[in-house]
């Protein structure tokens, strides 16, 4: 056996530091508050509407005290002089303000909950058109367990500020505000004393913050470690019990259950601490001031029922504290959630639309000329995968390449695909520049077919139908027979109907290559990519597949690549590609006849089928 | 009072996952009390228990603490103020103040002493369920996406931890304290209490049928979130294909029918929860008037102390909560059960019956040398299988396999794709469990080990290589912990995985999820490495060579093939290259193996097997072309 490539330096997709955290995305300082402003803007006047609500709300629920305060001072004596008009006037107030404020609390939950989803409906889509705009190669960093939970856990995270935390927190600022005032305004000696109260109340808030914040982040590093470590091994579960890790399993596992314990339980002895701390403060202000009260009340300087409807308002005033702890709380996850949101949405797709599109020349129907004049690719890491490269492929031609991993043929057809643009230099496509095209020219007319071959939910026809929405039965079906798909879609349970998500639809990878190949040929396009699309299959499934392309293929330019050589038999052309370079280019016979490196690799694998 | 929501673990994104109703034994299916689905949380609450009622205790007291406050104001109010005497003052301020401390201090106890019980709690629920998941059969995770899995190891025991640490407390305490608040109020004045209590029944009622309807809309925006979040999945797993055939606008269209119908729920719970707030500020505040009417009439006919009143208000004031809390801690209480019932679910997956291990040195399982020689080696007998979901009416995939592999002999698998090749090699480890006939290993019925046994002999190299978030050492080494370097060193060797020495931190470089993520052929030539490092006695491969070039797999064949000299492999190979690993060549269709012999006497005396493996005369034609 020869040696006849050497070992690859390193293979292409190396090295991509598989982002375990998310610095790789830079978020622009400010950011974050310019997305929630710019999600916050469109509903402006309806926002406002929303604050009046609550203005009005709070101001007849607080009325209650004073009520009651007028009910003692006035209405009683009122009453003693047989003049029941004053008491009425109260209890009729009482229960006026109870309506409207039981009302317009009514009013702000739906009025506010509108609000809040048209903001949330917004963001959602912002974050899916966002990611779906994003080129691959963003695709391939940044995993897609984590834009899924930007779309929705994040988002999730924000709705419970949004839901509970904003509308909290406005009513427990407008109550406090109110209580104030009213405080204030009945006797401004008492006022004053509880005013005081609001410089411990902050100390205690703020230390809250500060220690929370801290616990917070390390009880999500916590929960994150242990997702992780829980989901590999699920996912993972039969080499788990193939090589019987089940107990260093549990022993690693254990390790970070503790540690979220640990921190879960500091959270709460945070919270404890934050409960003890407010409700002393709180409790120790409103015996000060019932004493202060009532030795005015006692020198003539206050009515007595003043001093009820105080009393009645300082505890009300000292309710919200805990639930503003809650709001810092979540507050807190929000604020991570968004700036992680902002990260994403600010980060600009590598490869995007034209200004001004060209259009393509009209088709021919013999397929459409590839050019790469001067290209070049290199990551942005500065590593060239493609040194300087040009290469014809004329319209109708059948071109196969080969060549070691790392050689940079994936990189050649991801270029034509348009998955990135060059570094330097152009692809064009009937002489148009690649990047001149409309996304939906350039898709219409160039359909690349990988390795792997995901299946969306649905059925099995609708998954073909992906290649053309609009296809109907009968061309799913003959496209399914073109590529010998036919015979194990019939036999799935339901046919074309059955659902790929459910029982029985048990499909195999080389299954899943066969729908994905009568996709592709569904789409009808004028150039069409292979990019190890036969890897799962049989030789007897490669075969039927490679038989068909013979007749697929006319009146298209096509780019095969393969590790496998029997693919290239079907090929006009082949080309053997060597660290980005294309090293040998001829007629399979031709390059078979000769003594290259692809009349030796052939060698070998004819060696095996004897 | 409010209870602190601790930062929730995230949601899991349910996706891709069927909903519960999917599967086999679902909650919904089984209506049990939830009272009895919080009961079997005692086991594990159990060493926490006093912790727990000690909670209840000090917010017991706190409450009633609390409840005593209005009293000590009426003595303020009727005696030092109504009779200017200022000495009296003192004592009952002291008093007030006391109160207020007690309160503070019993609240601040009362999350002290169960922090850290509650959350070793959660810690062992969730550990029980881990070590559990990990003892069940495949079978079982072919069933249950990892989602579901994910979503009851955090959001449902979050639930139950904090069902123990509030709603379970307050349950206890807020009906002691309302009875108790009744009882005062009573005292004071029972025409006013009277009137107070008016609303309190209609509340309750009202509250329980918000619940149901409310967790019925809850529901469904929960299965619309999971929807949701399989359109975002599926959108960013088929990335390629949807930019491949720029398809991104349908996808965008249906997000955006789903995120609009998930709207839409939202807004009806909105509606639901504004109704409901209606009636818990509402009613008790007209209630409220309507006592303070009557109050003030009673007073002015000298019926009533001004103290009395004030008093009162306040007492009713202070029982807002408990009456209005009671709605949603039963609402809580459900859901934590219906999380109990979730969690138990798993808890309660039968495991597979499993010998003792043997203790070691004396093990049961003989040595080659001992079996008689026709028993050497690997032996499947009879051997049925079928999935346990495969439709009725199938036949089944494995329908009596018979095969005989030598010792020190490789076997290749062959087949077309779909035949059950890799089915097969998973019930040589007992992945699965064989639905009729035997497997015996040198003589002895696999069943007759214990698992642990069982996988120390026999090392697997599967088709799709996963590596952990771990070292390369560590992932490599999980085939036999006690390896040295140098056999660590000639396993990667086999494998030609030399590119781990040019990765940065060499062998000690982190891959998996959390570090660096390597292509697939480089995972497969360490999934491999990692089969063959404890030099096992019988070794499976599936496939093992799929994702690598040409050039690679002769080097890793011809490594391999000294490897495999002594050892007893099975190779399920989809390619001649792989084909010519093996000694001899076992054809596998229908159910049923078809032919056995090298692969020239295959592809001499069966046709099956040369279409299978080649269709020469098909390429030959190419070739002239």
């Amino acid at each position: 056996m020869t040696t006849a490539v050497a070992e690859p330096a390193l293979e292409e997709d190396d090295l991509l530091p598989a982002a375990a955290d998310d610095q790789d995305i830079p978020v622009p300082p400010g950011a974050p508050r310019a997305l929630l402003g710019s999600l916050l803007a469109p509903h402006r006047r309806r926002i406002a509407v929303a604050v009046l609500t609550v203005l009005v709300q709070q101001a007849t629920l607080q009325a209650g005290p004073l009520l009651v305060a007028l009910a003692i001072d006035r209405g009683i004596p009122a009453l003693r002089d047989h003049d029941a008009g004053p008491l009425i006037a109260v209890t009729a107030a009482y229960l006026g303000c109870a309506l409207v404020a039981t009302l317009l609390q009514r009013s702000f939950i739906r009025y506010a909950a509108r609000i809040n989803q048209d903001i949330l409906l917004d963001l959602r889509g912002r974050i899916f058109r966002h990611a779906q705009r994003l080129s691959l190669d963003f695709h391939e960093r940044y995993t897609s367990g984590r834009i899924i939970s930007r779309a929705t856990s994040d988002v999730d995270t924000l709705r419970e500020l949004l839901a509970e935390g904003l509308q909290e927190l406005l009513m427990v600022c407008l109550s406090v505000g109110y209580i104030t005032v009213v405080l204030c305004l009945m006797d401004w000696r008492l006022g004053l004393a509880a005013l005081v109260s609001f410089l411990p109340m902050y100390l205690i808030i703020r230390s809250f913050r500060r220690r929370s914040q801290q616990v917070y982040r390390r009880s999500r590093t916590a929960v994150a470690a242990l997702i992780v470590r829980f989901t590999e091994t699920m996912n993972g579960i039969r080499p788990v019990q193939a090589f019987r890790r089940e107990s260093a399993n549990n022993r690693a596992f254990d390790t970070v259950n503790q540690q979220s314990a640990t921190a879960t339980a500091d959270g709460l002895l945070e919270m404890a601490r934050y409960v003890f701390l407010s409700r002393m403060t709180a409790n120790t202000w409103i015996t000060g001031v019932v004493v202060l009260g009532a030795l005015l009340v006692s020198d003539g300087s206050l009515e007595l029922g003043v001093l009820t409807a105080f009393v009645l308002y300082l505890r009300r005033l000292y309710d919200p504290i805990d639930q503003l702890a809650m709001f810092l709380n979540s507050y807190q996850s929000a604020a991570a959630a968004l700036e992680k949101m902002a990260g994403l949405l600010a980060h600009e797709p590598s490869v995007p639309e034209p200004a001004e599109p060209t259009p393509l020349p009209a088709a021919t129907g013999k397929g459409r000329e590839v050019a790469f004049r001067g290209t070049r690719f290199a990551y942005a890491n500065g590593k060239e995968i493609l040194p300087e490269f040009d290469l014809v492929l004329p319209a109708g031609q059948t071109t196969a390449v080969v060549g070691a991993t790392g050689a940079g043929k994936s990189t050649l057809a991801k270029l034509l695909a348009r998955f990135y643009d060059p570094t330097a230099g152009t692809v064009t496509l009937d002489g148009v520049d690649l990047r001149a095209l409309t996304t939906a020219d350039l898709r219409a007319d160039v359909v690349m077919v990988t390795q792997e071959s995901f299946l969306f939910s649905g059925t099995v026809a609708e998954n073909i139908a992906v290649g053309k929405p609009d296809a109907t039965r009968s061309e799913i079906e003959a496209a399914a027979r073109a590529i010998g798909a036919h015979e194990f879609i019939a036999a799935l349970p339901d046919g074309y109907d059955t659902d790929v998500r459910k029982r029985g639809g048990r499909i195999s990878a080389g299954q899943r290559q066969l729908v994905a190949f009568a996709r592709a040929l569904l789409a009808d396009p004028a150039v069409l990519i292979l990019d190890e699309a036969t890897s799962s299959l049989d030789v007897p499934g490669e075969q039927a597949v490679q038989h068909a392309m013979q007749t697929v293929l006319a009146g298209r330019t096509a780019v095969i690549i393969a590790h496998r050589l029997s693919t290239v038999e079907i090929a006009d052309r082949v080309l053997v590609m060597d660290q980005g370079r294309v090293v040998e280019d001829g007629t399979p016979a031709a390059l078979i006849a000769g003594e290259g490196r692809f009349a030796t690799l052939h060698q070998t694998w004819k060696d095996s089928l004897v | 009072m409010a209870e602190n929501q601790n930062p929730a673990p995230p949601t899991p994104a349910e996706s891709n996952t069927p909903s519960t109703g999917d599967i086999g034994s679902s909650p919904e299916s089984v209506p049990r009390s939830p009272v009895r689905s919080l009961l079997r949380l005692w086991p594990y609450a159990r060493e926490a228990r006093w912790r727990i009622f000690g909670s209840m205790a000090a917010a017991g007291l706190a409450s009633l603490s609390v409840l005593a406050v209005p009293i000590v104001l009426r003595g303020i109010v009727d005696g030092p103020i109504a009779h200017h005497d200022l000495a009296g003052l003192w004592p009952l301020a002291a008093a007030l103040l006391v109160l207020g401390l007690a309160e503070a201090c019993l609240f601040g106890v009362r999350r002290i002493i169960v922090a850290r019980p509650l959350a070793k709690v959660e810690t062992r629920l969730r550990g029980d369920l881990f070590a559990k998941l990990q003892r069940l059969p495949i079978s079982f995770h072919d069933r249950w996406p990892s989602g579901q899995l994910l979503s009851r190891a955090t959001s449902d025991l979050f639930v139950m931890r904090l069902f123990l640490a509030f709603p379970l407390v307050f349950l206890v305490v807020n009906s002691t304290v309302f009875l108790t608040g009744t009882v005062l109020m009573f005292t004071l004045d029972w025409r006013l209490a009277l009137i107070t209590l008016v609303p309190a029944v209609p509340l309750m009622v009202y509250t329980r049928r918000f619940e149901a309807g409310y967790s019925a809309a809850s529901r469904l925006a929960q299965d619309q979130n999971g929807d949701l979040a399989t359109v975002v999945e599926e959108s960013v797993l088929g990335i390629r294909i949807l930019k491949a055939f720029g398809r991104h606008r349908t996808m965008a269209e249906e997000f955006r029918r789903h995120s609009a119908a998930l709207r839409d729920t939202e807004l009806r719970k909105a509606g639901l929860l504004g109704n409901l707030w209606a009636a818990i500020v509402g009613l008790p505040e007209l209630a409220l008037g309507a006592a303070l009417a009557t109050g003030a009439v009673l007073v002015a006919h000298d019926e009533l102390s001004v103290g009395t009143l004030v008093a009162f208000l306040s007492t009713a004031l202070a029982l807002r909560w408990p009456v209005e809390s009671i709605g949603w801690l039963l609402g809580f209480a459900a859901e934590a059960a219906s999380a109990a019932n979730r969690y138990f679910e798993v808890m309660d997956e039968p495991e597979p019956a499993d010998v003792p291990p043997a203790p070691r040195g004396a093990g049961r399982y003989p040595h080659s040398g001992d079996a008689p020689a026709d028993d050497r080696g690997i032996r499947f007998t009879g051997v049925r299988f079928r999935y346990p979901d495969a439709p009725a009416g199938t036949p089944d995939l494995l329908a009596g396999i018979d095969l005989h592999i030598r010792p020190g002999e490789t076997l290749a698998l062959v087949g077309a794709t779909g035949s059950g090749k890799t089915t097969l090699t998973a019930l040589l480890p007992r992945l699965y469990e064989p639905t009729a006939g035997s497997i015996t290993l040198d003589g002895t019925d696999i069943r007759d080990l214990s698992r642990e046994e069982l996988r120390r002999e026999v090392a697997v190299a599967f088709e799709e290589p996963t590596l952990f978030s771990a070292t390369v050492r560590e992932n490599v080494l999980m085939g036999a912990p006690n390896a040295d370097e140098q056999r660590l060193a000639r396993a990667l060797d086999t494998a030609q995985a030399g590119f781990v020495d040019r990765l940065p931190e060499g062998l000690d470089t982190e891959v998996g999820e959390q570090g660096l993520s390597l292509s697939g052929g480089q995972r497969q030539r360490l999934a491999l490495a990692r089969a063959v490092v404890g030099e096992p006695r019988f070794l499976v491969l599936d496939d093992p060579l799929s994702a690598l070039d040409v050039h690679t797999e002769a080097l890793v064949e011809r490594a391999l093939r000294q490897v495999l000299s002594d050892t007893t492999a099975l190779v399920v190979a989809h390619r001649p290259s792989t084909v010519l690993l093996a000694d001899r060549v076992a054809l596998l269709a229908d159910g049923r193996i078809t032919a056995v012999g090298t692969h020239q006497e295959l592809l001499q005396s069966c046709p099956a097997y040369r279409a299978l493996m080649s269709g020469e005369s098909e390429l030959e034609g190419a070739l002239a072309r």
